[in-house]
């Protein structure tokens, strides 16, 4: 048995439109996938596909080593999936929800009460227990999705925009639980808030217009920014003239940009490197044989929605031509 | 089979947990009390039975039924809860079987709880309680036909006005065929074999035979058959388009 999770040339056609393009990849143990792309990129339509809502068109996935076609009961009981705006029965409590879904998970008795008990902690549900779906705020819909996922301890867990509409407490709260459950399990994760991509993901996967043009690690997807490893230099407005002369004709330094918000009296600048190595010791070099009053220097570790940007649109565009 | 209860114990549930099931009750009451004393002059016949009541149950399922059935698979589709429940680990004929039994317990608890003119009837004369009784489940078997068409019609759509009138036109079509050929004159046109068969189509005629207290094992086989049919198309509409 490979990966936990394998997804072998995906696609999926509604009619004329193409949602999902030929998506491969593997997903282990341990990891954290974060699956980026913009609205309509095929991002919810391919988890459908694993979670054996809609079947594939064409290609297949397997989740630990059961096929999504040929053995999708078994597939969904490896997996823990929240849909795309955490659908419930509105009329259910939260109680009477999770009861329905361990009964279905096939769990009796103290077992039961014990998993649904565990799944309430884990979210968080205390309060609103015995309160119709329906009336609970945005917030509580979401972990009571959450909790309906998680309740038999899968070790494959999809999440459809788990933090979507939640406040910033909420959020973290949410990214917190689920870097807890990541050490022994698979979780699939989309979004479109970048941030939350460093602060959980151990690997991303864009993809536009249904096919992946990006995978590797946070940090990799960083490393494509043009800011990576920038440096932004703050020095007094009288030494300010002097920078963009003193950092010419280095090697390892591209260009410098001159910023228009800079704090009073002083003056801001984005220092390039050519070849994304680190600058900052070059820079700083400069600025202390030249006597400058620095009032603030640092690397950038690149811009993730810069980058994000680039790589979609690029997609589109190319797609168009 | 345990899935298939699981879905049935929360679907009645839900029924109870919304006006729906207080609402169906107790217009259904109210309809069959109008239609048995009205209509059907149950006091006025001076005949202990309770034929009055049961000869305009086709036509009262043919409109609470739809009613009934236009929200079960309309109402998942449209509120996304059909994702949960089709990524659960049941298979698509064990959501389909639960959401059916729970409707028609609940048709059948409706049902039931019309007994008082049962009581009635017993009071004022002797019926044949025989009679009754295959009425009472002629009537039970012909809902579940009504609500498996209901059923399968629902899980095309997501708007329940469309399921309401599809599913009532449908009905109307096995109700009417036994009236549309017992007019002679399109009985003088249609060949016999055609005219027969649909007429054994019919809801109305099956469940006149069953009202006289023949409760045929052919008659039951009809029913059942034909909720079998339209369930597993159900079924094969689910699979095929899940989403939208």
């Amino acid at each position: 048995m490979g990966a936990l999770v394998e997804i072998k040339n995906l696609s999926k056609k509604f009619g004329p439109i193409t949602a999902v393009d030929g998506i491969s990849f593997n997903v282990d143990r341990g990891e954290v996938l974060g699956f980026l792309g913009p609205n309509g990129a095929g991002k919810s339509t391919t988890m459908k596909m694993v979670t054996c809502f809609l079947t594939p068109t064409s290609g297949t996935a397997s989740v630990c080593g059961h096929d999504i076609l040929t053995d999708s009961v078994k597939v969904r009981q490896k997996i823990g999936y929240l849909p795309e705006g955490a659908p419930a029965w509105g009329d259910m409590t939260p109680a009477a929800f999770l009861d329905f879904i361990a009964e279905i998970r096939g769990f009796r008795g103290g077992e039961r009460k014990k998993r649904i008990g565990r799944a309430i902690e884990l979210v968080g549900l205390q309060r609103v227990l015995r309160q119709p779906i329906d009336t609970l705020s945005k917030g509580f819909k979401r972990r009571v999705g959450l909790a309906q996922a998680i309740l038999h301890d899968p070790e494959v867990l999809v999440l459809d925009e788990p933090t979507d509409g939640l406040d910033p407490n909420q959020k973290h709260e949410v990214r917190a639980l689920i870097q807890e459950m990541a050490k022994n399990k698979v979780i699939i994760l989309s979004t479109h808030i970048l941030e939350e991509v460093e602060a959980v993901c151990s690997r991303a996967v864009i993809i536009a217009r249904g096919k992946s043009i990006f995978d590797g690690t946070p940090e990799k997807l960083e490393a494509k920014s043009r800011y990576h490893n920038a440096v932004h230099l703050t020095v007094s407005t009288e030494h300010g003239s002097n920078v963009e002369e003193a950092l010419k004709g280095f090697d390892d330094i591209k260009g410098v940009e001159r910023l228009e918000s800079a704090p009073n009296g002083h003056a801001s600048f984005l220092v390039f490197p050519k070849s994304g190595e680190p600058i900052i010791g070059r820079v700083s070099e400069v600025a202390r044989t030249s006597n400058w009053q620095v009032e603030e220097i640092r690397s950038e570790p690149g811009r993730l929605d810069e980058v994000f940007r680039e790589l979609t649109i690029g997609a589109e565009g190319g797609d168009r031509s | 089979m345990s899935h298939i209860l699981a879905i049935f114990k929360r679907e009645l549930k839900g029924y109870f947990a919304t006006p729906v099931a207080y609402v169906f009750i107790v217009i259904f009451l109210l309809l069959t009390g109008i239609f048995t004393f009205y209509t059907g002059r149950l006091y006025e016949r001076s005949i202990a039975d309770l034929e009055p009541f049961f000869m305009f149950h086709p036509w009262l399922y043919l409109f609470l039924i739809p009613a009934l059935s236009m929200r079960l698979w309309a109402e998942e589709r449209k509120t996304g809860t059909i994702e949960l429940m089709m990524t659960l680990p049941i298979t698509t004929g064990q959501a389909v079987l639960g959401k059916f039994l729970a409707a028609w317990a609940f048709t059948g608890i409706a049902l039931a709880l019309t007994f008082p003119l049962w009581i009635t009837v017993n009071y004022l004369g002797n019926p044949d309680n025989g009679v009754v009784v295959a009425s009472y489940l002629g009537s039970l078997l012909m809902a579940g036909a009504y609500l498996a068409i209901g059923s399968c019609i629902s899980a095309m759509t997501k708007n329940q006005v469309i399921a309401f009138v599809i599913s009532f036109v449908v009905c109307m079509m096995f109700v009417v065929t036994g009236l549309f050929v017992s007019v002679a004159a399109v009985r003088d046109f249609l060949p016999e074999p055609v005219a027969r068969f649909l007429g054994s189509l019919s809801f109305d005629n099956r469940f006149r035979d069953i009202m006289r207290g023949v409760l045929n094992i052919r008659d039951i086989v009809y029913f059942v058959s034909l909720a079998g049919c339209w369930l597993f198309a159900n079924a094969l509409i689910l699979d095929i388009k899940k989403s939208q």
